[in-house]
């Protein structure tokens, strides 16, 4: 069944069991592949990207329901804030084997999207949801706030 | 198991063995091949004969970005026409920073410009690229820079003196009066060219026999905090790094494995009339692991494999059950095993007078839980196979994967990728993901390229765990309060047992199932110990720090508990039994100093304090620990390391926290327990793993040293799990035995 995508900007259609889950639609049928599968059960966030701005776990979602949205991937990113948070993600040198790090920005975009001065605690609610198993979290957290430091400079 | 106890030779298997932490380096473990003489003295010349002529282009693929010729002094280096340095990397990538280590390392001695340097992977190829630890070529045991460390600069060091030599003879001046830095020739005369300038003069001159690398005093890059930050922080901030599961490639499959689903199940039939129906499944296809599941896509697979009705035999492994298991285990310990340290005296030494500490510590089956599921493409065309992974083993990678396509190994090509993670998941010395690969891409008869990818299920229920262990110990202390006698049983499965690396047992006793015990950083010449290594369905496996992920806990909480006993500090308890290790007690001092040990603490706040030894380093962490409800929560870790020339000090701190944040992971949350013959925890809902709320703030201190590099990605964690246990106690918690902390109820599952 073709289903209408709207990706990053651009109109998609795709033909798929309107069942499959968003992240495999993203990766194998679109081919942007900057969005990872971790755990399949929207326990582990690699796969976050943003539908109408908010985060996702794509992992868990039906590509039938997202006819119609606004999505957007790490591919994708382009606004100022989400600059400003790439840029301290590579300035802190947050990553270290960064297969989780493409959902940990989306997530971190979408929080000072939404919360431009995040608290620690702020923090702790938004990224919860996004494991890392290299334990970059005290960097991620650094980031975070040197990004927002950077958006009001 | 025959065929593979041939992978390597007997000298092969010692030195992988050793470097993989068979024997717990106390910083001679590369002195064989690798003496860093006079590394503090001025002018440090080398010859070399690792620096092997072969140039690593014919074997490597292009890579976007990367140099192109023509000055390729050696396989580790390219300096292009476009002024482009590309370093070729022989260690694979996990997240641990290697490729930024090696590339600073010739950058250094290449005077290069850090902006202009590039990073590709070298091909399999162990004549080139052996780990000079290991014999083989792979990485693992915290070996990359130790290893490297002279080969990368000699790399660098070569080149920049063929670039000098060509510019003095085009300018026509002393070779001594030339200045380098930033890719940039220069000579007071005012002439000056860049590299990619002098690259083909440089490339038709000799390749010189020996080089002068720098001294510590003239480094650029090496041990200069963010002088050459990471090579892969960009491209895995925008979705563009490259991993196993992005590759693409014209009709490649995915394929998922119906795994038999408890340990020792065997495959007794399969009916795959359902799957075959399935929109997007292409074959349906036994193969040794299993039942594979070839589709278009994954969700087509993934929906092939739940349509496919398969009757698996679980008879054999039906009983296993790790509940049952510790109890065995318990008794065991109390039989007598194999001797691992002193024999028993006989007579027993009288222990009326002595008083006596006893405890029985449990530790379970740890899953590695990297963050990219197990996954390798594979390709069998005209004649050859080609892979695309994280190829951590290169060397046992290329000869079980073209045995399995019935090939001979020069006829396999590996691309090696960088890894979601590892902690000696990819390891391997049965390339499981490897082979898996090969054999369905044989199974469809080569008809098209095809990803194996596991599920997370499959990763974390598939067995190639840290063993289970228990030791039992009982420690007498005399009047004066000290060690007078120190019994140590441990029951637990040898991780080399089997394999084909058994041959490093020595009279019943696995070094890697008592290493931290024997040998350890104290001076504990009474110390006797029993091994026990029952044989399991279950396949063991290094995980991150391998033995000492057990023995750190065991001896660093029994020195606190002896501490009490004998009524002294637990700082000053284990610094009178390192009189003999100088090492270890600086860097216990200074995090002791560094973290305020021994000040009041505020009610609540307990601090807990640790010092271990692996890979060549030595970390000793203070860890603060709070508890609130009778729930504990790690305020704080305060970290030293000595861990010999601090290559990239900003790489070793992201290291330090890194295992902290895994070691901490595990000592809260992590086991798999198997219920008839079954792993009950799959996926992270049950296998839990540490969260941004539940991160210590990290504060690192790297010891100065000018000896030379040892390992980083693993010693920062077997202190972090006693320091943290020492604090619980400290703060009225229970003594903490048995991992995780979800059994003692101290955190929230």
């Amino acid at each position: 069944m073709p289903i209408e995508l709207n990706v990053n900007g651009q109109a998609r259609t795709v033909d798929v069991d309107p069942e499959t889950p968003l992240l495999w639609v993203i990766r194998d049928d679109l081919g942007l592949t900057g969005t990872k599968y971790g755990c399949g059960i929207a326990q582990c966030g690699a796969c976050t990207v943003h539908v109408d701005g908010e985060p996702l776990r794509s992992c868990s979602a039906p590509v039938a329901a997202m006819s119609g949205r606004q999505l957007t991937t790490i591919e994708g990113l382009s606004s100022r804030t989400a600059k400003a948070v790439q840029k301290a993600w590579v300035d802190l040198d947050v990553v270290q084997c960064g297969y989780c790090q493409s959902g940990q920005i989306m997530s971190a975009v979408a929080l000072l999207e939404k919360l431009p001065r995040p608290t620690d605690l702020d923090i702790d609610h938004a990224m919860a949801g996004n494991i890392c198993r290299c334990a970059t979290y005290h960097r991620i957290r650094a980031a975070i706030h040197a990004a927002s430091a950077q958006l009001h400079a | 198991m025959h065929a593979l106890m041939q992978v390597l030779g007997q000298e092969e298997q010692a030195e992988l063995a050793r470097a993989l932490g068979a024997v717990p380096a106390t910083g001679a473990r590369m002195s064989r091949r690798l003496v860093l003489q006079g590394a503090g003295a001025a002018g440090l010349v080398i010859g070399f004969g690792w620096l092997a002529p072969g140039s690593a282009r014919a074997a490597s693929p292009a890579v976007a970005g990367a140099a192109l010729g023509p000055l390729e002094p050696n396989a580790f280096v390219r300096v292009g026409t476009d002024n482009l340095v590309t370093v070729i990397c022989k260690h694979c990538e996990m997240g641990q920073g290697n490729t930024t280590g090696l590339a600073s390392l010739v950058a250094d001695e290449l005077d290069a410009d850090w902006s202009l340097v590039r990073t590709e992977y070298a091909p399999a190829n162990v004549k080139l690229y052996a780990n000079l630890a290991f014999g083989m070529q792979g990485t693992g045991g915290s070996s990359a820079i130790a290893n490297s460390y002279l080969q990368y600069r000699s790399a660098g060091a070569t080149a920049r003196a063929m670039l000098v030599a060509a510019a003095a003879a085009q300018w026509q001046v002393p070779a001594g009066e030339i200045k380098t830095g930033k890719n940039l020739l220069s000579h007071a005369s005012g002439k000056s060219a860049t590299y990619g300038e002098m690259a083909l003069a440089a490339s038709r001159l000799p390749v010189p026999t020996q080089v002068e690398l720098k001294t510590p005093a003239q480094f650029d890059f090496i041990g200069k905090d963010h002088a050459s930050p990471r090579v892969d922080s960009s491209s895995k901030c925008n979705g563009t790094a490259l991993f196993t599961i992005d590759v693409k490639l014209p009709g490649l499959l995915t394929a998922v494995i119906a795994w038999p689903p408890g340990f020792g199940a065997r495959l007794v039939s399969f009916d795959a009339t359902e799957a075959r129906k399935v929109k997007g499944v292409t074959d349906v296809v036994q193969v040794p692991e299993g039942v594979a599941v070839v589709a278009t896509g994954m969700w087509a697979a993934l929906q092939g494999r739940k349509a496919l009705k398969v009757q698996w035999d679980e008879s054999a492994g039906a009983t296993l059950d790790s509940e049952a298991l510790l109890a065995q285990y318990r008794a065991q310990a109390a039989q007598p095993g194999a001797n691992f340290a002193r024999p028993p005296q006989t007579p027993p030494e009288p222990t009326a007078a002595l008083k006596m500490i006893e405890a029985v510590y449990e530790f379970p089956f740890l899953a590695h839980a990297p963050m990219e599921p197990m996954n390798c493409v594979a390709w069998l065309h005209d004649g050859v196979l080609e892979t695309w992974s994280g190829h951590q083993f290169p060397t046992f990678d290329q000869k079980l994967g073209s045995a399995a396509a019935g090939l001979p190994p020069d006829k396999m090509t590996l691309n090696t990728l960088v890894s979601g993670g590892s902690f000696g998941r990819r390891a391997n010395v049965w390339s499981d993901f490897t082979v898996a690969a090969v054999n369905v891409a044989k199974a469809i008869g080569g008809r098209a390229p095809v990803r194996v990818q596991y599920t997370r299920e499959d990763d974390t229920g598939g067995g190639l765990y840290r063993p289970m262990y228990v030791h039992a110990v009982k420690v007498g202390l005399d009047a004066h309060g000290r060690i007078a006698q120190w019994e140590h049983a441990i029951v637990g499965q040898s991780i080399m047992a089997g394999g084909p690396m058994a041959m490093m047992i020595k009279d019943g006793i696995d070094p890697t199932s008592v290493e931290g015990v024997l040998p350890s950083s104290y001076d504990l010449p009474m110390l006797q110990g029993q091994l026990h290594s029952p044989a399991l369905a279950v396949k063991p496996l290094w995980w991150r720090s391998v033995g000492n992920t057990h023995t750190a806990y065991v001896m660093e909480t029994m020195m606190d508990e002896l501490a009490l006993a004998a009524g002294k500090d637990p700082l000053a308890f284990r610094l009178a039994l390192l009189g003999k290790n100088p090492r270890a007690t600086a860097v216990l001092e200074l995090a002791a100093h560094r973290a305020g040990w021994g000040k009041p603490q505020r009610a609540g706040l307990a601090q807990g304090i640790a010092v271990h030894e692996s890979f060549g380093s030595v970390v000793a962490q203070v860890a603060e620990v709070s508890m609130k409800g009778g729930k504990v929560k790690v305020e704080r870790v305060v970290c030293a390391i000595d861990c010999g020339v601090a290559v990239n000090p900003d790489v070793i701190r992201a290291q330090m926290e890194g295992c902290i944040g895994y070691g901490l992971s595990a000592l809260f949350y992590s086991e798999i327990d198997i219920k008839d013959g079954r792993p009950v925890q799959r996926n992270f809902d049950t296998y839990r793993a540490l969260r941004i709320h539940e991160m210590p703030k990290v504060e690192v201190h790297i010891v100065p040293s000018t000896v030379a590099p040892s390992g980083v990605g693993e010693p920062g964690l077997p202190p972090l799990g006693p320091a943290v246990a020492n604090a619980v106690a400290r703060l009225g918690g229970p003594r903490v035995r048995r991992l995780p902390f979800t059994r003692s109820a101290l955190v929230a599952t």
